[in-house]
């Protein structure tokens, strides 16, 4: 059973490789056909001869490859044939975009999941459960100490700091991933409290998402506006958290700078980033969600990935399932300096491949 | 107990002094006096003896939130705090239970309702639990243990009628009674509440600055203030109105002063130290800083952790006997060789450390001096703002006239009677510090930079540089009192051990464990958690992940690739260590990106270092 299940799916020095159909998904090294469950740069990098992807994320997935990839896009829920192997996309509800890869063969299937999460977010179409023989899981945040508050009440605590600040004289900066987290923050902020600018990182994605249909409040590239002429003290600033503390941040005047990661459950990681706030919201699974997802999908083997696989396994097995860890080089939810290592990572890697 | 949290929530999401001024004098301005006296007792440091052993604390965590043992040590690993660890992990439990009373799940369901669950959740917990307890409790009436808390219970309510009692009960008891706490609250008010039952409370709030917060709250001048919050203090209304008292009130007999501390000197005394003639230079003793405090024909010995220690140092007490009453000495207490005349390794000194009881061989072994090199209370007259030069001249005169000095060379020492009598050689155990020898007053810096190369002979830290006219100040204010301290040896080593740090640091590999070469392989022979900045942690962080080869525990093997100069105090041989060798302080200096293992010292080249 296993054997069929790792023919259909495997690790390879390129990437998950499935054999059956001779494709990859989310590989880390440039092949010929690669099926991607979403943008992030880990996921989705550069240098493929072909990619395909669910077309929920069509424009992200191009702002991000650029406009000379080879992009073939899928409808969620619409199975298709890649090599005699059938491929379905699934919602992930991760960020705008993002999907769950359920392949099959004779009677076979496996489920990719990417990166995933289970709470409300107007950005991206909810997660949902599919049932399959393997289901592979990330496990970013796959300690029973991460669980998330309601996304309700980190946006209220979001709004009351801009509010806050505002008060003080204080320009209000939130720092997040460029692509998902900023536009659900975005979404999800009280654009009534004031006027809101973003970094050219966070913008360019934006347009991407207003594009796709997806709600944002009004936004202004910082760069547009003259930074002099600009009463910064009214305002929110969304940037990637590499652009804190740059010179590029010195325009506002006095800041207040808060980061939004579930990494800030944790009180010594908000200390650490002496960060002003730390506001906990994730797009990937807390320890809740992850177990119940795992026990919707009525999986027999569980294969874990990114993060804490070695505990969840552990974990699993002692509840008698069929877990193991798959090794793979994506990241997830980055803890430190997130954006210079998941956004900027890449080049390098293309670069490196380049090389060899 | 509300208020109290959202104290230290606001205190702990600051960075910034006047954010956490303002949340402190804002916490004064609304606090019963019975209650800001106990935030007062936590926040300069105090702590409530040990209630309940974290052994059954994280006993109780682990079978209340349905995990395994070794899923809470790895989540303890990741969190690097065990109160914080309990309180996530108890509360992922009651919404765990409720999720798994759902109805069963639909397949490709669309979105969850989490929120909406984890509020019942809690509260579905809460009703149910908590009746059980109540019924048990009626029946025995020595538990102190409270049934029910009210949500809105005061910090001393608390403290005293629930937290205090759970010393006295059985451990069966004091679970009911945690149980029922952790019921109570959500979780952040159960990690503060772990935090009054463990004792530890850090928040990153210095005692300076609460003193400062306190200050501007009462108008009570500052200096008073910490004056005041030394030593030991009941947390009741009747210290909370002294401390508050714009009038000097009556000190207790036992209350130290509060500490004056040196800056380091990193670059040297010229020219930032003006005239030579203006400083006084004294030997940098390797010891632990105390008071002495004789009043009212008493004794008391202070460390500078606040800690009383009379009864670990009783030769410096005996000694201190024959001070005058109203009497305040600071200096080192350091381990004193008889023959030699000079103060012995730290090492030896912290055998002393930490004893219960003190046997002879080890009093006879490790003999103690207190080296007093100030004077701050004189004839029971606060003296602290008189000059450094008066008061050292009135210690002088003192140590004469109390009869039991001797001169002997520079020294001016009070004899131990008592010690006197089981030694042939009388160790007196307080005297006046061998002076920095020199021909008079320094005229120069560089002929004290010179004699400051002879600090490592003596065993001595480096020298204190102190301006001679400087009043004896409160912390480590920057200008009067200077550490220089002699360079320390360096070495290159390769990382070849990696651990997670705790609290602040805990989800990153902050901890280090180097190592240099022996022959043709690596022996470990120091750890090392600080030196290097937030970024260069990052990348040895990352480096560390992706280069793992073996896991024991929390700990990992790294391929030895990495080079770091290591800077250390001292080298003494030692026979715990594989490598025959223990360094004192040892911290990273700098990453030495210029250089390979293969570069790296031998141990060869620090056993060279080991002084005589």
């Amino acid at each position: 059973m296993v054997d069929m299940q790792k023919k259909l799916l495997t690790t390879t020095p390129d990437g998950l490789y499935c054999e059956l159909g001779d494709f990859y998904v989310d590989p880390w090294r440039p092949v010929d056909r690669a099926l991607i469950t979403h943008a992030h740069a880990d996921h989705a990098r550069w240098g493929n001869k072909r990619y395909l992807a669910a077309d929920t994320g069509s424009q992200v997935l191009r702002i991000r490859m650029g406009e000379k990839a080879k992009l073939d896009f899928q409808p969620l829920g619409k199975p298709l044939t890649v090599g005699g192997v059938k491929v379905t996309f699934f919602p992930a509800g991760h960020i705008l975009g993002s999907a769950q890869i359920h392949i099959e063969k004779d009677g076979q299937s496996i489920v990719v999941s990417g990166d995933y999460k289970r709470q409300a977010d107007s950005t991206c179409l909810p997660f949902e459960p599919v049932r399959c023989n393997t289901f592979i899981t990330e496990s970013t945040f796959g300690l029973p100490i991460y669980r998330w508050p309601s996304s309700e009440s980190v946006f209220a605590g979001i709004n009351e700091w801009w509010r806050s600040n505002q008060a003080a004289g204080k320009c209000s900066m939130l720092l997040a991933y460029s692509l998902g987290k900023a536009q659900r923050l975005l979404a999800g902020v009280d654009a009534s409290i004031g006027p809101i600018y973003t970094h050219g990182a966070v913008e360019k994605l934006n347009a991407g998402y207003r594009e796709a249909g997806v709600a944002l409040p009004d936004t202004t590239y910082v760069g547009e506006v003259d930074a002099k002429a600009t009463d910064w003290r009214q305002a929110l600033i969304v940037a990637p958290p590499a652009a804190a503390g740059t010179t590029w941040a010195r325009r506002f005047g006095k800041l207040s700078v808060s980061m939004a990661s579930g990494w800030m459950q944790i009180r010594g990681t908000r200390r650490r980033r002496a960060m002003d706030r730390g506001f906990i919201l994730s797009d990937h699974v807390d320890w809740l969600d992850l177990m119940k997802t795992i026990k919707e999908t009525e999986a027999e083997n569980v294969w874990v990935t990114h993060g804490y696989s070695d505990i969840v396994v552990r974990h699993l097995r002692e509840q008698g399932l069929n877990a193991e860890v798959l090794k793979t080089e994506f990241v997830g939810e980055e803890l430190v300096e997130e954006s210079s290592t998941a956004e900027e990572q890449a080049p390098a890697v293309l670069a490196g491949a380049t090389n060899e | 107990m509300n208020d109290f949290c959202d104290l230290f929530w606001r205190l702990d999401s600051s960075t910034k002094t006047l954010d956490k001024v303002k949340a402190l004098k804002e916490y004064f301005a609304i606090a019963k006096p019975e209650d800001a006296i106990w935030t007062i007792y936590f926040l300069v440091g105090k702590r409530i003896k040990r209630l309940v052993g974290t052994k059954l604390l994280r006993q109780w965590a682990i079978e209340k939130a349905d995990i395994s043992a070794w899923m809470f040590e790895e989540c303890y690993d990741r969190v690097g705090d065990l109160a914080e660890t309990i309180s996530l992990v108890i509360d992922a439990t009651s919404e765990e239970s409720a999720a798994n009373t759902k109805a069963a799940p639909t397949l490709r369901s669309g979105e969850s309702s989490n929120a909406a669950m984890m509020l019942h959740g809690t509260e579905v917990d809460c009703l149910s639990e908590s009746a059980k307890p109540t019924f048990a409790k009626e029946e025995s009436p020595v538990t102190e243990c409270h049934p029910h808390i009210r949500d809105d219970v005061s910090l001393k309510s608390l403290i005293e009628d629930h937290l205090l009692p759970l010393r006295d009960l059985d451990p069966e008891q004091q679970r009911d009674c945690v149980l029922v706490l952790w019921r109570s609250f959500d979780h952040k008010q159960i990690f503060v509440l772990g935090k009054l039952m463990m004792g530890g409370f850090r928040v990153g709030v210095s005692k300076k600055l609460v003193t400062r917060a306190l200050a501007e709250h009462t108008k009570v001048d500052a200096a008073t203030i910490a004056h005041r919050l030394m030593g030991d203090w009941k947390p009741d209304v009747a210290f909370y109105e002294l401390l508050f008292n714009p009038d000097e009130g009556e000190t207790a007999i036992s209350k130290p002063y509060p500490f004056f501390l040196a800056n380091p000197l990193k670059e040297g005394p010229d020219p930032l130290l003006g005239d030579p003639k203006d400083w006084v230079a004294e030997w940098k003793w390797d010891g632990i800083r105390a008071q002495v405090i004789r009043r009212e024909g008493e004794t008391f010995i202070w460390s500078r952790g606040e800690e009383l220690v009379t009864e670990q140092f009783p030769e410096v007490a005996a000694a201190a006997d024959h001070l005058p009453d109203g009497t305040v000495l600071d200096g080192e207490i350091l381990g004193w060789e008889p023959d030699a005349d000079g103060p012995m390794e730290f090492s030896q000194l912290q055998r002393r450390i930490g004893r219960k009881r003190l046997g002879k061989k080890l009093l006879s072994a490790v003999p103690v001096v207190l080296l007093a090199f100030d004077l701050i209370e004189d004839g029971g007259e606060d003296i602290r703002m008189l000059p450094l030069s008066e008061r050292q001249s009135r210690l002088e005169t003192l140590m004469i006239k109390v009869g039991l000095a001797l001169r002997d060379k520079q020294i001016f020492t009070l004899a131990a009677e008592r010690q006197g009598h089981t030694s042939n050689k009388p160790v007196f155990a307080i005297r006046i510090p061998p002076q920095v020898e020199q021909s008079g007053n320094p005229t120069d810096w560089t002929e004290l930079s010179m004699r400051r190369e002879a600090a490592k002979e003596l065993r001595t830290e480096g020298l204190m540089l102190k301006r001679i006219d400087s009043a004896y100040q409160v912390g480590r204010p920057i200008g009067d009192w200077w550490k220089w301290k002699v360079e320390p040896y360096t070495i290159d080593a390769v990382l070849i051990y990696a651990q997670r740090g705790h609290g602040r640091r805990a989800s990153l590999y902050t901890d280090y464990t180097f190592a240099v070469w022996k022959k043709d392989s690596l022996v470990p022979f120091a750890k090392a958690y600080s030196g290097l900045t937030d970024a260069e942690i990052r990348k040895v962080d990352a480096f560390v992940r992706k280069n793992t080869n073996e896991r024991f525990g929390p700990v990992r093997s790294v391929t030895p690739e990495l080079v770091f100069e290591l800077a250390f105090e001292n080298v003494q041989k030692s026979t715990r260590h594989k490598s025959g060798i223990a360094v004192r302080f040892p911290r990273i200096s700098r990453w030495r990106h210029d250089k390979k293992p293969a570069d790296a010292d031998s141990l060869a080249t620090i056993q060279a270092m080991l002084a005589e």
